[in-house]
């Protein structure tokens, strides 16, 4: 499996009837690797997700996630992926707890009492583990779905916006979660709208304009003026 | 065990939510005593009015309310996305779609069973003298219900006419379980024994096996349509 990439996309295009989404998108994320994808509002930045979750079928070119194409083996790409959507995928009657227990046992996952405290406790829930989650914010209800994924220990992290809704404290948390995560081999594809804080943990990135993959570079040491700059710069062309 | 764990946890969660929430429950309570007094102004005190068409109106209840609830079944699942994660996680779907059958088939007994009390104190009726062999029939009707009406709430969960289309598509389908489970309710209430409507007990399980069987196999593509 360390021969194939854990992120890999070559030539995906992605169209609703006439409307094209993404043209001949080419990216590759390697191990312990983060890649933040930028685009404007509609330029295919969580339609490329969706594609690499298995949430959507690409129209034409290949996408793999370590090793498997997700349009033919959707289950095998399933168990690789962490998926973060811009929905907290919780039910709000229920606790924490049980909304951790539910996805985990689903899930064929360890769902004790131990490792689900530990997952609300990494993502610092464990104080409301049994309260109803209808009484959250939507900061709370983002860090569970964390949990959820922390649960889950997968090897490719999507991410739709992870730090809308966090706080600053949460923020940093997942920072270092995700420092973490890349430090132990894990890849991570994100979009982000946020110069700052969302590009803290990428390593490379990518923009997206207009369906197409404006700008692939590594972000080294950019400021976020400069990345401000290529951002404009790349849109302006891509449109 | 992992198949049967995860369908029990699907029925686990939506049990206690609406343990929680009685959305549904208040929602059929409140339509299954609507629909007692319609029928009360209707029928007015004829009594041989009213038996002859018991098993109808009985039936007629346990549909409308069912469907109530029915449409709300994958309300849950539309909140926050849930949708996505039942998509996506790993294994045999039919066993999330055996877990939301079971729910609606307890959720759906309950309210039966309390639209059979309040029709008894209603209209003054002995509907307990058979209680096995009501229960037998009304439990095979209700099981078809369930199966079909679970598939046709996920198939229009994310269409936006879902109320107007999910009747309009379900109703059809029930004819041969509202044939089935009217005949043997009516036999079953003139005390006749169960062997007497073997014929009907044997279609009302033929359509239960067949919308479960349709279930299993077809959910799957239903997720990810």
């Amino acid at each position: 499996m360390a021969l194939h990439p854990p992120i890999r996309v070559i030539g995906l295009r992605k169209a609703f009837g006439a409307h094209v989404v993404l043209d001949d998108v080419s990216l590759e994320v390697r191990p312990g690797e983060a890649v933040a994808l930028v685009g404007p509002n509609g330029a295919g930045k969580t339609t490329l997700l969706r594609i690499l979750a298995t949430l959507l079928r690409p129209s034409r070119g290949m996408a793999r996630v370590a090793g498997y194409d997700c349009a033919r083996e959707a289950e095998r790409v399933r168990a690789h992926v962490g998926l973060l959507a811009h929905g907290a995928w919780v039910y709000e009657d229920l606790t924490p707890v049980e909304n951790l227990r539910f996805w985990a046992t689903l899930g064929g996952l360890p769902h004790g009492r131990d490792a689900l405290s530990g997952a609300l406790a990494a993502v610092e829930l464990d104080r409301v583990a049994d309260e109803r989650v209808r009484t959250f914010s939507l900061g709370m209800k983002r860090r569970l779905a964390l949990a959820r994924v922390v649960l889950a220990r997968p090897s490719v992290l999507l991410l739709d916006e992870p730090h809308a809704g966090l706080d600053q404290r949460a923020g940093k948390w997942l920072d270092a979660h995700l420092g973490g995560f890349k430090a132990a081999g894990g890849a991570i594809l994100m979009t982000t709208h946020s110069f700052g804080r969302g590009l803290g943990v990428a390593d490379r990135i990518a923009i997206l304009a207009a369906g197409r993959l404006a700008l692939d570079a590594p972000l080294g040491g950019l400021t976020p003026d400069d990345v401000r700059r290529l951002y404009e710069a790349s849109v302006e062309d891509g449109v | 065990m992992t198949y049967a764990r995860r369908s029990w946890i699907v029925l686990w969660k939506d049990l206690l939510s609406e343990r929680r929430s009685k959305e549904t429950l208040n929602a059929l309570f409140f339509f299954a005593l609507l629909l007692l007094f319609l029928f009360q102004f209707a029928l007015g005190a004829d009594r041989e009015r009213l038996t002859a068409a018991m098993p109808g109106l009985l039936w007629l209840g346990f549909i409308l309310s069912g469907l109530v609830g029915l449409g709300r079944a994958f309300l849950a699942e539309r909140e926050n996305d849930c949708w996505e994660g039942l998509l996506l996680a790993p294994g045999d779907k039919s066993a999330i779609y055996l877990g939301k059958v079971a729910g609606n088939l307890v959720l759906m007994l309950f309210v039966e069973a309390v639209l059979l009390v309040l029709f008894a104190v209603f209209f003054d009726v002995d509907l307990g003298a058979h209680p096995l062999r009501l229960t037998v029939v009304i439990g095979l009707g209700t099981l078809g219900f369930a199966a079909v009406g679970t598939l046709f709430a996920a198939m229009t969960a994310h269409v936006r006419a879902r109320e107007v289309l999910f009747p309009v598509l379900l109703l059809p389908v029930q004819v041969p379980l509202l044939l089935g489970a009217v005949e043997a309710t009516e036999a079953v209430l003139l005390g006749e024994p169960l062997g007497a409507v073997g014929h009907w007990l044997g279609l009302l399980a033929a359509a239960d096996a067949i919308y479960l069987t349709v279930g299993i196999l077809t959910f799957d593509a239903i997720l990810e349509a």
